[in-house]
């Protein structure tokens, strides 16, 4: 048997069940490498003491028939954990314990999984590099001093070095998909309204959707399988009927028609890139499946358009965090100024600028201009999907123009940081469901990453799609553990 | 049939026309909030109803309570409003400390309820007040002020409960107008149940505009909107001080700034709170936690087969049906505690004599003791039984007024009362044939003189007649004996 933090949770469960492992012995390896892997800087709280309590209480009478028994898994510090502190990366909700639990990770929790802790992000998951976090940058294994992406780059880095088997993140504009591509693993956005919002931050309402992040595509479809449900507690929550994603799980592609959009050929964008996905499509074709051009004529309009829906949606979510309730409070001479220092200390500087460019869109005089256009360009941006989809069952595409950039590159430089999300927010507009898969490494040994695109709904057709794909890509992550420590 | 009282403030030759807008927040009658479970009830300890969604607590989510929806599509078909099938949650964002999500959620361009309207009783005649609109939208907390001298301390209670505004036209022309709309507004909501109306508690809270302009004028003037005025007297006093406030303005020559004022209840007088330059620019934006708000037909066909007789058609019947005047029947459906009052009455007793001592000797009781008939110390059934003793010949009404008296202690029956006091009414001819023969004997002087001509006289006989039966006696049987006796 492999070391016990390498394996996949296919593998760890499948040897829980068969008794070869118990949570106890699986907990204790994980804590014990995350003791040794502080460099990486992936935990802003960890959960360690209850988690080893838990395994023992899980070991002391088992089920088998959960499919997460006992199985220790780290999230995203945007999801609301009852009890253990929950900050979303901000200093402004530094000291804030929630006394709920979000729909998500009660679902985990629900099939025997056990919370060793919450991972780093990009502060209210604003940022594409974790360099937004209140807790400091997060050191993606892949090299030191290289971003794990963002917003999830807690997540991604966590997967990466085997510090959980898998994990959960959230995706308002690529925040799962482009760090799973930094960092060589398999990050799923699901279709809106598949996994509920409840309980999770709000950044912005109309993108944001929970998703898996893990080694395989195999352990991404179990973990969809689990953290998928209808809702009520989300009005935005989509009652159907969810697959047995893992179950369904098959290579099998052969027929599938496969769309190539070519506005997603984009000026400057990397040779290696551009050969990745055409190494990517003649696999695709290796698997029978019919690759086919198509069109996405908006394409070039979806970052400017999100960059307006998701700062307005934002301003308008973190009017919460203003020191009255619960969270960060900086005391003034009266209301307005409490609320001024409160914001301005408990805030950093990326999602004071979100908060800017969001309350500016929304301004009378301006929200017709912004705003409404950008709703009517988020149609048009769907339509240009549908309309593909009437001829293929599913798009491939890079998942980011260039692979893992250096710490500090660029923070001074929000533009160039926003446009590494350029192929990953038409999907969050349109609501559909998307996939990262490791495919391929740059000159420097970098992980590259491919996406494939699905209608609404359609997680297994991706899944499937993935999991062909990354049969005949066969990647492997060689990271070296040059971060730990004795 | 629309006619304009002629309330006009005059200066100097001039006379003013005073011009009315309405913006009435209705409290939804509601177990629940409009997006979360915690309880509506008035009047708990501080803070002890709030939910995690009225707090605004990280990743909460709203989600709508469908009853509030009823509620308001009921009232929107009682205002004989449209109904809209497609409306939309907006977010009005301002930070307020007793606002926890830093936005209200309201309907700004989609409303659930559009045009309708409201009838009015006024004394020159109907006259009917459009609504513009209906809309849903969450009460913000309270803010204390006065309980801690170094702070503002805030109570969430009402945070997040169910609020209609009903706005109105600008159609309506004075204080007394303003008086019948709120009470038509409050007793249609009460017919149905989707607002108690309670004024006290804050259940219903008006935004006045306010704006005058020069008799035979056409164009509007500038308006003032004064915010939250929570009785229809402090209303009218609002109204009046507003309007002569910007009469005072246009006489010196000045204009009228489009403002926000409030109103001192102390001072009687309103105070300017924001200018348009300094209003707020609330961002509106679709609610992206909510759907767009989808009606069915079906739905709407259901909570219009619920919907019970409202003031309009039941005025209609009682005076179709029973007779009254539109005076009458106007009291009589003013209140839903009322018109059931008088229907339970009516069940088993005379109309006419019902209306009477309704309106007459049992609202006189309730003003004095300053109760609601739902409170009434006569209960409707034995109010009847008084009216039946009447009628019948039992009692005259002047004693059915002394046993009303007694009535009112302890909602006693009057037939017991009746019978305990020997009360009953003497109506056999041959003992009031009787009484009369001593009264003609013990007066023959009187009598001499009335046969001489003094008519006058009459009403003497009739007074000892009475006296003589210790007040039982037929009154109408006293006058016809007498009559026979003294011409015969």
């Amino acid at each position: 048997m492999s070391d016990i933090t390498s394996q996949s949770l296919f593998e760890l469960t499948s040897n829980v069940k068969e008794k070869k492992l118990s949570s106890g012995e699986i907990t204790k390896a994980f804590i014990d490498r995350a003791e040794k892997s502080k460099k990486l800087n992936v935990y802003v709280t960890d959960n360690f003491e209850k988690a080893i309590d838990q395994s023992k209480k899980f070991d002391s009478n088992p089920n088998f028939d959960l499919k997460l028994p006992g199985i220790p898994i780290a999230v995203k510090d945007l999801f609301c954990t009852n009890g253990v502190r929950t900050t979303a990366g901000s200093k402004i909700l530094n000291n804030f314990v929630p006394t709920y639990e979000s729909t998500v990770t009660q679902n985990l929790w629900s099939q025997g999984a056990i919370l060793l802790g919450k991972l780093n992000c990009d502060e209210f998951a604003m940022g594409s590099s974790n360099e937004t976090s209140f807790f400091g940058n997060v050191q993606n294994p892949v090299g030191e001093n290289l971003v794990p992406g963002g917003s999830s780059g807690g997540s991604s880095a966590a997967v990466a070095a085997n510090l959980t088997p898998v994990t959960i993140g959230t995706d308002t504009g690529g925040s799962i998909r482009q760090p799973a591509s930094f960092t060589g693993t398999v990050g799923l956005k699901p279709t809106y309204g598949s996994c509920s919002r409840y309980g999770i931050v709000a950044f912005a309402s109309s993108l944001d959707q929970a998703g898996p992040m893990t080694k395989n595509v195999r352990d991404c479809s179990i973990l969809l399988e689990v953290i998928s449900s209808f809702d009520q507690k989300d009005s935005t929550s989509i009652d159907y009927k969810r697959n047995c994603y893992s179950k369904e799980l098959s290579k099998d592609i052969k027929g599938k028609k496969i769309g190539i959009p070519k506005e997603y050929r984009v000026d400057n964008m990397p040779d290696e890139i551009e050969q990745l996905w055409k190494n990517g499509i003649s696999y695709a074709k290796d698997c029978g499946a019919e690759i086919i051009d198509i069109s996405l004529p908006h394409t070039n309009y979806a970052l400017p358009t999100y960059y307006i829906v998701a700062p307005a949606e934002a301003s308008s979510n973190l009017a919460r965090y203003d020191g009255v309730k619960y969270g960060f409070r900086s005391p003034g001479q009266n209301l307005i100024e409490m609320y001024e220092k409160t914001r301005s200390e408990g805030f950093g500087d990326e999602v004071k600028r979100r908060i800017m460019i969001g309350t500016y869109v929304l301004s009378s005089g301006y929200y017709d201009a912004y705003y409404l256009k950008a709703q009517k360009v988020r149609k048009l941006i769907k339509k240009d999907f549908d309309d593909a989809f009437s001829k293929v069952d599913a798009i491939l595409t890079p998942s980011t123009p260039s692979s893992a950039f250096k710490i500090g590159e660029k923070t001074n430089d929000p533009v160039s940081m926003y446009l590494n999300d350029i192929f990953t927010v038409p999907i969050n507009l349109a609501g559909l469901p998307g996939i990262s898969i490791p495919a391929g490494k740059d000159k420097n040994n970098y992980p590259l990453g491919l996406q494939v695109i699905g209608k609404p709904f359609d997680e297994q057709n991706i899944l499937n799609i993935s999991y062909a794909l990354e049969d005949k890509i066969n990647f492997k992550n060689d990271i070296s553990d040059w971060w730990l420590s004795e | 049939m629309s006619k304009n009282s002629e309330y006009l403030i005059e200066r100097e030759n001039k006379q003013y026309e005073v011009i009315i807008g309405l913006e009435v927040h209705a409290q939804v009658t509601s177990e629940s909030k409009l997006f979360s479970q915690s309880s509506t009830k008035f009047g708990a300890e501080p803070n002890t109803q709030v939910s995690l969604v009225d707090a605004a607590f990280p990743g909460m989510l709203p989600v709508i309570n469908e009853f509030c929806i009823d509620q308001a599509i009921k009232t929107g078909i009682g205002l004989k409003a449209k109904i809209n099938k497609k409306s939309v949650f907006d977010r009005k964002n301002y930070f307020y400390a007793d606002l926890p999500q830093g936005y209200q959620i309201s309907q700004y361009k989609y409303p659930i309820v559009g045009e309708g309207k409201v009838i009015l009783d006024m004394p020159y005649g109907q006259k009917e007040i459009g609504i513009e609109r209906l809309h849903l939208e969450q009460d913000a907390g309270k803010s204390i002020h006065d309980i801690d001298p170094n702070n503002t301390l805030v109570d969430l209670n009402r945070s997040g409960v169910a609020l209609m505004e009903i706005v109105s036209k600008p159609d309506l022309r004075s204080p007394d107008e303003v008086n019948v709309y709120i009470k038509k507004l409050r007793s249609i909501m009460r017919y149905l149940g989707t607002c108690d109306g309670n004024m006290q508690e804050g259940s219903l809270r008006a935004d006045v505009n306010v704006s005058v302009r020069l008799k035979g004028e056409t164009e509007f003037g500038t308006r003032c909107e004064i915010k939250n005025v929570n009785s229809i007297k402090f209303m009218q006093m609002a109204i009046i001080s507003e309007a002569n406030r910007q009469i005072d303005l246009l006489e010196e020559g000045k204009d009228i700034d489009q403002e926000t004022r409030l109103f001192d209840t102390k001072r009687n007088e309103t105070r300017s709170m924001r200018s348009k330059e300094d209003a707020h620019d609330y961002r509106y934006f679709p609610d992206p936690d909510l759907l767009p708000l989808e009606i069915s037909q079906e739905l709407i066909e259901k909570i219009k087969s619920d919907i019970p007789e409202l003031p309009d058609e039941k005025k209609k019947r009682f005076i179709d049906k029973f007779n009254l005047s539109p005076y009458e029947a106007t009291i009589l459906v003013s209140d839903i505690e009322t018109s059931n009052f008088f229907e339970e009455v009516i069940k088993n007793s005379d109309v006419k004599l019902a209306t009477n001592w309704i309106t007459g000797e049992l609202f006189a009781v309730l003003n004095e003791k300053n109760l609601e008939i739902s409170q009434s110390p006569v209960s409707a059934k034995n109010l009847s039984k008084l009216i039946n003793l009447i009628k019948d010949g039992t009692i005259s009404g002047k004693i059915a007024k002394t046993v009303f008296e007694q009535m009112i202690d302890g909602d006693q029956d009057p037939l017991i009362i009746v019978k305990e006091k020997g009360l009953k009414q003497e109506s056999d001819p041959k003992a009031i044939e009787e009484l009369i023969n001593k009264v003609i004997e013990n007066n023959s002087d009187k009598v001499a003189e009335y046969k001489s001509g003094k008519d006058k006289l009459f009403g003497f006989f009739v007074g000892q007649a009475m006296k003589e039966s210790k007040g039982k006696g037929n009154p109408q049987l006293i006058n016809k004996i007498l009559k026979e006796k003294l011409n015969g």
